[in-house]
C-alpha cells in the first residue's frame, strides 16, 4: 500500500488506508484468500513514492496498490513496471497512466475525461428527472492537476450537449491553496448564473461554501460535475446546514449491492465512530483495488509478479461495490465502464440519488432559498 | 464591471490586509532589530492558530477573547526562542540564520502535525456567517472583528515604540547598534524583548486570522512568505510601512483576482516583490540601510 | 601507493560496481543522493564560493527540467542536444536575475527573496501554460526500460546511477577547477568583504554574475537528468520552496564553501531521512509527522552545534597532523 498519510495529502491517504484496512479480513470470508498489507507512506513527495515503492517490492511485496496523487502515482508505475510487479491503481485520475503503454500497470478508476463525461451527463439526468430548466452556470475550479483536467473536459465537452442547453456565464479558476476566495466567489456571483458548477478539493469547498453565504449568494443548485470535497465528513461537519443539498457526481459506491453491505459492516468495526458514506470513494475503490489483487492471487495460485499480473489482466469480477460494469481490464488496463453517482447531501450524509436503480433518496433541486 | 462589485472586494481586501499587516509587523520588528530572517513566522502563527481553535473547543472562547492569553504566551515563547537559541547565531552568516529558523520551522510544523493531525480545523463562532448591508456593501462580519483586532493591536505597538522608553531603547539598538552599546543599553535583552513582541503580535495576527481561516499544519509557509512579501514592500523598519505594506498587498491581490485569473493573483504580489526590490529595495517607507 | 591512494581506489571501485552489489532500493537511495549531491554543488558555488545565497534555486533545475523535457515532448528531440538548449534558458534567466539583482546593488537577504520570488512567480507562471503542461504536468513517454538506449536516454536504473555519478564527478571536478583557479580567489575575495575585493580592481559584478551562470548552468544539467529520470513534471513540485530547501540542505549540513561538504552532506540527510522512517517502522510508530519531526531536530542539530558543517569537524577530527581549513 503505497499512500500520502503524511504531507498535506495526509487526510486523503488516512482515509484511503481505512479501505486498505478491512480488506483482509472481508476477503478471507469471501474469497478464503489471506492477504497481508504493507504500508508505505509516500509523504506527498514524488521521490519518496518511487523509493518506497523500491523498499516495498525488496521487501517481498507482490503487488502494489497506490497511490491517489498522480503524480506519484506516476512514479511508483516507472518502477512497477521495471520491476514487473503489477501496480493496481487505486485512485488517480491522469489520463496519461494508462497511456504509456505499461505491462504492469492497471487501473479500476475513471480518468479525467471519463468523471467529465459522466458527471455531466448525469447532470442532464438530473435536470430531466426534476423537471428544472437553469439556463446559465457559472463554472468555478480549483487551479491544479486534477482540476486542470476537470475543467479542460467540461470546457471541451459542455458546449457540445444539447439536451444541456447552459450558457457558461463566466470561469473562474483559483489558486488550491488560496485561503481567502472573497473574490471569486464576488466575481461568480455578479455572474448571475442559474447554476454554480464546481470542480474542488475539501478545503477550497468549505471556504467557498463559507463565502457564498456570507455574500448571500443562492443559486439554483452548487453542482460538481466530478471532484471531491462536498460529500466528504468534513465539508457537512464544517457548515452544517449549509452544507445540505450539495451535489457531486462522483464515482461511489453501489448502496445496495451485497459487497457493500460487507464493508460497511467490516468498516463499521473497524471505525466505530465513524460511517462509510464518509469515505465512500477513497474506501470502496481502495478496497476494490486489493479485491483484484486477492482474485487475481486465488486464480493465479502463485506469488510470482508475473503470474499474478498474467491473471490481473484476466480478471473479471461481476459482483463488486462500486458503480458500473464489471470489473475487466482493457488492453491498456484501463478499467471501462466505471459508473459515476449523483450524490447528493440530505440530512448531513451524502445519499445517492442518481442512477434511479441504485438511489437511497430523491434529489431535491433547486436548492430551497433558491430565488430566480 | 460593477462599481459595488469593486467596492466590496476592496474593502475585503483591506480588511483581509490588515491582518497581513500585523503579521508583517511582528517580521518587520524581529528583522529590523535582531536582523534575524524569522523564516518560523508563518509555523509560529499556524500554532498560534491552533492554540485558539483549541481554546474554542475547550472553553468555548472566543479567538478574539483568547488573544490576549495566546498574546502573552507568545511572548514569552519569543522571548525564550530568541535568549536560548537564537541569540548565538546573531553574528553568524545569513544561511546559518536561514538553516536553523527552518529546522525550528519544520519540527513546529510536524508536531503540530503529530499533535493536531492534517484535517482542517477551524471554529464556528456564532457570527461566523453574519454579513451587514451598508449600501451597496456587503461587509463580513468575522472579518471586520478581525480587522479591527489587527488595527487595534498595531496601533498598539505603535503606541508602545514610539512612546515608552522600552520602545525607545529597542528603536536605538536598530537604528545604531555601536551607539546603543556605547550608551549602555542592555542589548540581548532588549532583543530577547523584541523577539516576544514579534511573536506576540504574530499570535495577535493568528487568533483573527481564525476567524477567516481554517489552519492545517502546511498553512506556514506561505504566510511566511507573505510575510515578508509585505515587509520588503513596506519598507524594513518601518512599522507603518508593514500595515501599508499589508493593505497593499491585501487590497492588489484582491483587485487581481478579480481583473484577471484569480490562480495567478499570487504572481502580483510577487511581481511587486520583485519590481520594490529592484527599484527601491528599501521599501516604500523604509530607510535606505 | 599511499593509504590515501588505496581508500581512493577502493572508493572508486566501489562507486563504479555498486549496482551489481546493493539492491535496487538502495540504487535508488544511491541515484537520489548523487542527484542532489550534484545541484547541492551547484549551489554552493554560488553560496560558498561567491557568497549569494539562493534560495529559488529550483528555478534553474526547474527551467533546465522543462526545457529539455519540452523538447522531448513536443518534437521529441533527446537529452543531448535538449541539455544544451536547458542550459541556454537557465543562463537567461540566470543573467537576468544576476545582473539585475547586482546592478541595482541588492545582496544579502534581499537577494534571497528576490530568488524566491522569481521561483514562485516562475511558479504560477507555469501552472498556467498549457504547452507546457500547466499544473496537469507534463509526462514524458518512456520508451523502454531493459536496455541502455544512451540517445534518448532510456534504461534500467543503473544507466541512471552511472549517469548522475558522472554529473556529480564531473561537477566536482569542474568546481575543484574553479576554487583552484582565478576565479575561486576573486569569488573567496569577494565572499569576504565585497567593498575590500572592488577596491582591490575586481569586478565585482562581473564575478559575481559569473557564480550565478555557472551554478545555473550546472543546475540546469541536473535538471535535465530530472526530467529524464521522474519522467512526470508539475511545476507545483518542481518549483517548489521545498525543492529549493532540498538542494541546500545537503551543503548547509556538510559544509558551504568545501568542495565535498555538498556530497557529503546529501549523503548524510539522505540516510538520516531513510534511518528515521526505518527507526520508526521497527518501533511501529506510525503517527505522520514524526520523521520529519526527528529530522528537524536532526538539522537543528547540526546547525548549532556544528555550524561550518559536518565535513569540515570530520575533516579536522581525522586529519589531525593536517588541520588545515578546507578552502
Amino acid at each position: 500500500m503505497l499512500l500520502p498519510r503524511s504531507g498535506f495529502q495526509g487526510f486523503i491517504g488516512q482515509s484511503c488506508q481505512k479501505g486498505a484496512d478491512l480488506a483482509p479480513g472481508v476477503l478471507r470470508e469471501l474469497l478464503g484468500v489471506d492477504i497481508e498489507l504493507m504500508n508505505a507512506d509516500t509523504e506527498t513527495n514524488v521521490d519518496t513514492a518511487r523509493t518506497r515503492a523500491e523498499r516495498l517490492i525488496q521487501e517481498g511485496a507482490h503487488v502494489l496498490v497506490g497511490a491517489f496523487d498522480s503524480g506519484q502515482t506516476a512514479a511508483v508505475a516507472q518502477v512497477a513496471e521495471q520491476r514487473g510487479v503489477p501496480l493496481i491503481v487505486n485512485i488517480a485520475a491522469a489520463p496519461q497512466i494508462t497511456e504509456q503503454g505499461y505491462r504492469f500497470v492497471f487501473r479500476n478508476f475513471q480518468t479525467a475525461p471519463e468523471i467529465v463525461k459522466n458527471g455531466l451527463s448525469l447532470i442532464g439526468d438530473l435536470l430531466s428527472s426534476t423537471g428544472a430548466e437553469p439556463k446559465s452556470a457559472v463554472f468555478m475550479h480549483v487551479n491544479d492537476t486534477f482540476g486542470q483536467a476537470m475543467a479542460k473536459g467540461i470546457l471541451a465537452t459542455l458546449p457540445g450537449l444539447t439536451q444541456l442547453p447552459l450558457r457558461l456565464a463566466d470561469t473562474i479558476s483559483y489558486d488550491p491553496a488560496a485561503k481567502d476566495l472573497t473574490v471569486e466567489v464576488s466575481r461568480a456571483k455578479a455572474a448571475k448564473a442559474d447554476l454554480l458548477l464546481l470542480v474542488c478539493r475539501l478545503n477550497d469547498a468549505i471556504l467557498l461554501r463559507r463565502e457564498m453565504v456570507k455574500q448571500r449568494w443562492q443559486p439554483m443548485g452548487v453542482l460538481s460535475p466530478g471532484s471531491p470535497g462536498m460529500y466528504e465528513q468534513q465539508f457537512i461537519q464544517a457548515l452544517g446546514k449549509h452544507a445540505e443539498h450539495c451535489i457531486s457526481n462522483v464515482p461511489w459506491y453501489n448502496p445496495k449491492a451485497e459487497l457493500t453491505r460487507r464493508v460497511e459492516q467490516a468498516f463499521l468495526r473497524q471505525n466505530p465512530k465513524d460511517r462509510l458514506v464518509f469515505h465512500g470513494l477513497n474506501v470502496g475503490f481502495t478496497f476494490e483495488a486489493v479485491l483484484v489483487a486477492a482474485d487475481a492471487f486465488r486464480r493465479a495460485q502463485s506469488v510470482d509478479p508475473r503470474a499474478l499480473a498474467e491473471a490481473i489482466r484476466q480478471t473479471h469480477i461481476e459482483s463488486k461495490m462500486m458503480l458500473g460494469a464489471p470489473i475487466k481490464f482493457n488492453a491498456k488496463g484501463q478499467v471501462e465502464g466505471i459508473g459515476s453517482a449523483c450524490v447528493q447531501n440530505l440530512n448531513q450524509m451524502p445519499r445517492v440519488v442518481l442512477p434511479a436503480a441504485a438511489a437511497e433518496a430523491k434529489p431535491v433541486f433547486p436548492m430551497p432559498g433558491y430565488k430566480a | 464591471m460593477p462599481v459595488e462589485l469593486i467596492l466590496n472586494v476592496v474593502l475585503s481586501g483591506v480588511l483581509t490586509g490588515l491582518v497581513y499587516g500585523l503579521m508583517a509587523l511582528g517580521l518587520s520588528v524581529i528583522f529590523g532589530v535582531v536582523r534575524v530572517v524569522n523564516f518560523a513566522h508563518g509555523e509560529l502563527m499556524t500554532l498560534s492558530m491552533y492554540g485558539a481553535v483549541a481554546m474554542f473547543q475547550r472553553f468555548g472562547l472566543d479567538p478574539l477573547l483568547s488573544l490576549p492569553a495566546l498574546a502573552l504566551c507568545f511572548f514569552g515563547l519569543g522571548y525564550a526562542l530568541q535568549s536560548l537559541l537564537i541569540q548565538r547565531f546573531v553574528t553568524r552568516p545569513e544561511h546559518s540564520q536561514f538553516m536553523l529558523l527552518l529546522a525550528v520551522a519544520v519540527c513546529l510544523a510536524n508536531a503540530q502535525l503529530m499533535l493536531f493531525g492534517p484535517d482542517a480545523r477551524n471554529v464556528s463562532v456564532d457570527y461566523q456567517l453574519d454579513s451587514l448591508e451598508l449600501g451597496p456593501l456587503l461587509i463580513d462580519v468575522p472579518r471586520l472583528y478581525a480587522g479591527g483586532a489587527a488595527l487595534c493591536a498595531s496601533l498598539a505597538m505603535f503606541a508602545f515604540f514610539r512612546h515608552s522608553r522600552v520602545g525607545k531603547a529597542i528603536r536605538a539598538c536598530a537604528d545604531n547598534y555601536r551607539g546603543a552599546q556605547v550608551v549602555g543599553l542592555p542589548i540581548r535583552r532588549l532583543y530577547a524583548l523584541t523577539f516576544g513582541l514579534g511573536c506576540a503580535c504574530v499570535a495577535v495576527a493568528g487568533c483573527a486570522l481564525t476567524l477567516l481561516v481554517d489552519v492545517t499544519p502546511a498553512l506556514g509557509p506561505a504566510y511566511t512568505l507573505l510575510g515578508f512579501v509585505i515587509v520588503i514592500v513596506g519598507g524594513l523598519g518601518s512599522m507603518l510601512g508593514a500595515l501599508l505594506g499589508g493593505l497593499l498587498i491585501g487590497v492588489s491581490e484582491a483587485l487581481a483576482g478579480l481583473l484577471l485569473t484569480p490562480s495567478a493573483k499570487s504572481m502580483v504580489s510577487f511581481g511587486l516583490l520583485i519590481l520594490v526590490l529592484l527599484s527601491r529595495p528599501q521599501g516604500l517607507l523604509g530607510r535606505r540601510a | 601507493m599511499s593509504a590515501r591512494q588505496a581508500a581512493l581506489g577502493l572508493g572508486a571501485l566501489a562507486l563504479l560496481g555498486f549496482p551489481q552489489l546493493a539492491g535496487a532500493y538502495a540504487l535508488s537511495l544511491a541515484t537520489l543522493v548523487l542527484y542532489l549531491a550534484t545541484t547541492g554543488q551547484a549551489w554552493n558555488l554560488m553560496m560558498g564560493f561567491a557568497g549569494q545565497l539562493s534560495l529559488g534555486h529550483a528555478l534553474y533545475v526547474g527551467i533546465g527540467a522543462y526545457s529539455a523535457g519540452a523538447l522531448f515532448f513536443h518534437f521529441g528531440i533527446g537529452p543531448w542536444i535538449g541539455v544544451w538548449v536547458a542550459i541556454a534558458c537557465s543562463l537567461s534567466v540566470a543573467l537576468l536575475l544576476g545582473g539585475l539583482a547586482f546592478r541595482f546593488g541588492i545582496s544579502g537577504v534581499y537577494f534571497a527573496l528576490l530568488t524566491i520570488a522569481f521561483a514562485e512567480f516562475t511558479r504560477v507562471a507555469f501552472d498556467h501554460s498549457d504547452w507546457l503542461g500547466g499544473p496537469g504536468g507534463m509526462f514524458l513517454e518512456v520508451g523502454q526500460r531493459d536496455h541502455w538506449d544512451l540517445v534518448h536516454f532510456r534504461g534500467p536504473p543503473s544507466l541512471y546511477y552511472y549517469a548522475a555519478l558522472g554529473l556529480a564527478l564531473g561537477t566536482l571536478g569542474l568546481c575543484t577547477w574553479l576554487s583552484r583557479g582565478r576565479a575561486g580567489y576573486y569569488w573567496r575575495a569577494i565572499r569576504e568583504d565585497e567593498a575590500a575585493a572592488q577596491a582591490l580592481g575586481i569586478d565585482t559584478f562581473r564575478w559575481k554574475l559569473l557564480a550565478v551562470l555557472a551554478s545555473s548552468a550546472i543546475s540546469a544539467t541536473s535538471g535535465v537528468f530530472l526530467a529524464f529520470y521522474q519522467n512526470n513534471l508539475f511545476p507545483e513540485q518542481v518549483f517548489h520552496i521545498s525543492r529549493s530547501i532540498e538542494i541546500l540542505l545537503g551543503p548547509v549540513i556538510g559544509g558551504v564553501g568545501t568542495l565535498l561538504g555538498p556530497i557529503f552532506g546529501s549523503l548524510l540527510l539522505t540516510l538520516l531521512s531513510d534511518g528515521a522512517t526505518e527507526l520508526l517502522g521497527a518501533l511501529g510508530w506510525e503517527l505522520p509527522g514524526t520523521k520529519q519531526v526527528l529530522y528537524g531536530l536532526a538539522l537543528l542539530c547540526v546547525v548549532v552545534f556544528l555550524p561550518n558543517g559536518v565535513w569540515p569537524a570530520l575533516y579536522q577530527a581525522w586529519g589531525r597532523r593536517r588541520p588545515r581549513l578546507p578552502p
